[in-house]
C-alpha cells in the first residue's frame, strides 16, 4: 500500500510515560494498516492547551503555535499537520486561521519567530487524526482491515468538546455528531443509541481547579453510559479519557457510587479489531480495566 | 491598584467598552451581543457563574469596569466551546472570556487565589520553562500551591490515582528529575519574551 505522509504533532500528553502514552502506542497498528505515515515534527513544543491563556495571553500563544507550524512547513513541506490531541489541534488550527485572517498578527508572530530564525508562511493545514481517518481513509477502508470484529460489545461514543467544537469534523452537527458511532460500527461493535452525554464537557482542565463541579459532569457522562446499556466508553480526546476514567474512583469515594466504566480511545478499538495485541493497543495503560476488550485482544482469532 | 491598572484607568477614562475592544482578545465583538442568553443556558458550569457571558457583555457596555475585571465568571470557562457554536450572532464567546480573564489577571484585578487563575499560571510557567508540559511537576506544583502541609495532604488524598497511573505507565516518577523537553528551549524563551514585548508595545502598556 502506498503510504500517505503527514507531519505529526503528538503533543505533551502522548509522550512516553505521560497521561496519554497508551494513545500514542495504540495508533501504531492503526496507521500501519491504513497506510498513514506520521512523521514527527522535529522539536515540537506545547500548544498552551486550553488553560494556558490566562497567563500566556494571545500573541505568546499564537507565537508558540506558529513555531510548530513553521517547523512543519520547513522540515516536512507539503504535508498536512496532524494532531492526535484535540487541544493541540484546536490551538494549532486556531492559530493558523487567526494568522491567515490578520496580516498584522501574522507579522507580529513572525517577528517573534525571527528570534530563532524561523518564518511561517501560512501554507500548512492543521488537521486532527480523526479527519484523516474519516476524510482521507473513509469508513469502508477502515472496515476492510477488520479481522476480529468486536461483536457483541455495546459502546457509548463519547465525543466530548474539542474534537467537536468549535471546528468539528466537516459535515457533522455540533449537537449530535455521528462519526464516532459509525467508527464503532465499523469495528463490528454496537454504538448505544440515545447516549445523551455524547458532547457533554468533562470539565477539561478545570478538573484540577474545580474538582467537584467537574466530577458532577463526569458522573453524568458515566451514568448515562450505564443507563443506555454500554459496557465501555470510547472517546477521541486525551483529556476526556483521563478525566472520565481517573476520577470515577474519587466520585465513588465521595458520593458512594459504584462507577467502574472503562474508557478507551477509538484507536484502541481499531487496533484490536485489526488483530493487534493487547500491548499494541495500549490496553495495559488503564486504571479501570477494559476486560472484554483485553480478552478479545488476547484471543487468537 | 497595580501600576498597569492605573495607567489603563487614566488612558480609557470612562470608556470601558473601548478598553476591552482595544486590549482584550476578540473584544471588538462585545458590542455585537444581542442579549439572547443562549450562552448562559449552554455553559456546563452555568450554575456556578457569578455573571453569565451575556451579563458580562452588558456590564462592559455599561462601564462596570471593576465588577467585570474582578468577577470570577470568566475563570469558570472550561473551554468547551458550546457558547461559540450556539451563539446566533457568532460571537467568539470562549475567546472573549479567555481574553477578559487574561486581561484581568495581567492588571492584577482578577480574584486572588481563584483556583483556575492559579492553575493557568502554573501550567503556562511549566510549559514555558522547557517548551513542553511536565505533568508530574505540574500536578505537584498544584498540590503544593497552598504550602507544604496542605501539599502533603493533597498528595495523600490523590495517592490512589497517582499509583494507579504509575502502574499504567501514564505517570513517570523520573519526570521529576528533568523529563521531556524541547532541544531549543532557549529559543522558546526568546519567542515568548518577544511576543510579550510586541503585545505590550501594541497595546500601549509601556507608556
Amino acid at each position: 500500500m502506498t503510504k500517505k505522509n503527514y507531519a505529526f504533532y503528538p503533543g505533551c500528553s502522548s509522550q512516553k510515560g505521560a497521561s496519554a502514552s497508551n494513545f500514542a502506542t495504540s495508533i501504531g497498528v492503526m496507521c500501519e494498516k491504513l497506510g498513514i505515515q506520521l512523521n514527527e515534527i522535529p522539536d515540537w513544543n506545547c500548544c498552551g492547551a486550553s488553560i494556558g491563556y490566562g497567563e500566556g495571553g494571545l500573541l505568546p500563544r499564537m507565537a508558540i503555535n506558529a513555531r510548530n507550524l513553521a517547523l512543519a512547513e520547513h522540515h516536512l513541506p507539503g504535508q498536512d499537520m496532524v494532531s492526535g490531541c484535540p487541544a493541540c489541534w484546536l490551538s494549532t488550527r486556531e492559530t493558523a486561521e487567526k494568522l491567515h485572517e490578520s496580516r498584522s498578527l501574522m507579522a507580529e508572530a513572525n517577528e517573534a519567530l525571527k528570534e530563532v530564525n524561523l518564518n511561517f508562511k501560512g501554507t500548512v493545514k492543521a488537521r486532527h487524526i480523526v479527519e484523516v481517518l474519516v476524510e482521507d481513509v473513509g469508513f469502508e477502508d477502515m472496515k476492510a482491515q477488520v479481522v476480529k470484529p468486536l461483536e457483541g460489545m455495546k459502546i457509548a461514543g463519547y465525543v466530548g468538546c474539542q474534537t467537536n467544537r468549535p471546528f468539528g469534523i466537516a459535515g457533522e452537527s455540533f449537537e449530535n455528531p455521528q462519526y464516532l458511532d459509525r467508527m464503532i460500527e465499523t469495528v463490528g461493535a454496537e454504538p448505544v443509541s440515545g447516549y445523551d452525554q455524547k458532547v457533554t464537557c468533562c470539565g477539561g482542565a478545570l478538573a484540577f481547579s474545580e474538582p467537584d463541579k467537574s466530577q458532577k459532569q463526569i458522573r453524568d457522562i458515566v451514568e448515562s453510559a450505564y443507563d443506555h446499556g454500554a459496557e465501555l466508553i470510547v472517546t477521541p480526546c486525551q483529556l476526556c479519557q483521563a478525566n472520565v476514567e481517573i476520577y470515577q474512583s474519587e466520585i465513588n469515594k465521595k458520593q458512594g457510587t459504584k462507577l467502574a466504566m472503562p474508557v478507551v480511545y477509538y484507536s484502541q478499538l481499531m487496533t484490536v479489531a485489526y488483530g493487534g495485541t493487547l500491548k499494541q493497543a495500549g490496553l495495559n495503560g488503564h486504571v479501570i480495566q477494559p476486560e472484554k476488550l483485553k480478552q478479545i485482544a488476547s484471543r487468537q482469532k | 491598584m497595580s501600576e498597569q491598572n492605573q495607567q489603563a484607568v487614566v488612558r480609557y477614562r470612562n470608556n470601558f467598552l473601548k478598553e476591552v475592544e482595544t486590549r482584550v482578545e476578540d473584544g471588538e465583538w462585545v458590542k455585537m451581543c444581542m442579549q439572547c442568553g443562549v450562552c448562559a443556558g449552554s455553559c456546563p458550569f452555568g450554575p456556578h457563574w457569578e455573571h453569565s457571558p451575556q451579563k458580562i457583555f452588558m456590564m462592559i457596555r455599561a462601564g462596570k469596569r471593576d465588577e467585570v475585571l474582578s468577577s470570577d465568571s470568566m475563570w469558570m470557562c472550561t473551554s468547551c466551546y458550546n457558547c461559540i457554536v450556539r451563539c446566533p450572532r457568532k460571537l467568539p464567546i470562549t475567546h472573549i472570556m479567555h481574553g477578559l480573564a487574561h486581561y484581568a489577571h495581567r492588571l492584577g484585578m482578577a480574584p486572588k487565589g481563584q483556583p483556575t487563575r492559579e492553575i493557568t499560571r502554573l501550567f503556562w510557567n511549566n510549559l514555558a520553562k522547557t517548551g513542553r508540559v511536565n505533568e508530574l511537576k505540574f500536578s505537584l506544583a498544584l498540590y503544593f500551591k497552598d504550602g507544604f502541609v496542605q501539599g502533603i495532604n493533597n498528595a495523600l488524598a490523590m495517592k490512589g490515582i497517582g499509583i494507579g497511573l504509575m502502574k499504567a505507565r501514564r505517570l513517570n516518577p523520573m519526570e521529576l528529575l528533568g523529563g521531556h523537553k524541547c532541544m531549543d528551549k532557549d529559543g522558546i524563551h526568546k519567542i515568548i519574551a518577544k511576543a510579550r514585548e510586541i503585545e505590550e508595545r501594541k497595546q500601549g502598556y509601556a507608556t
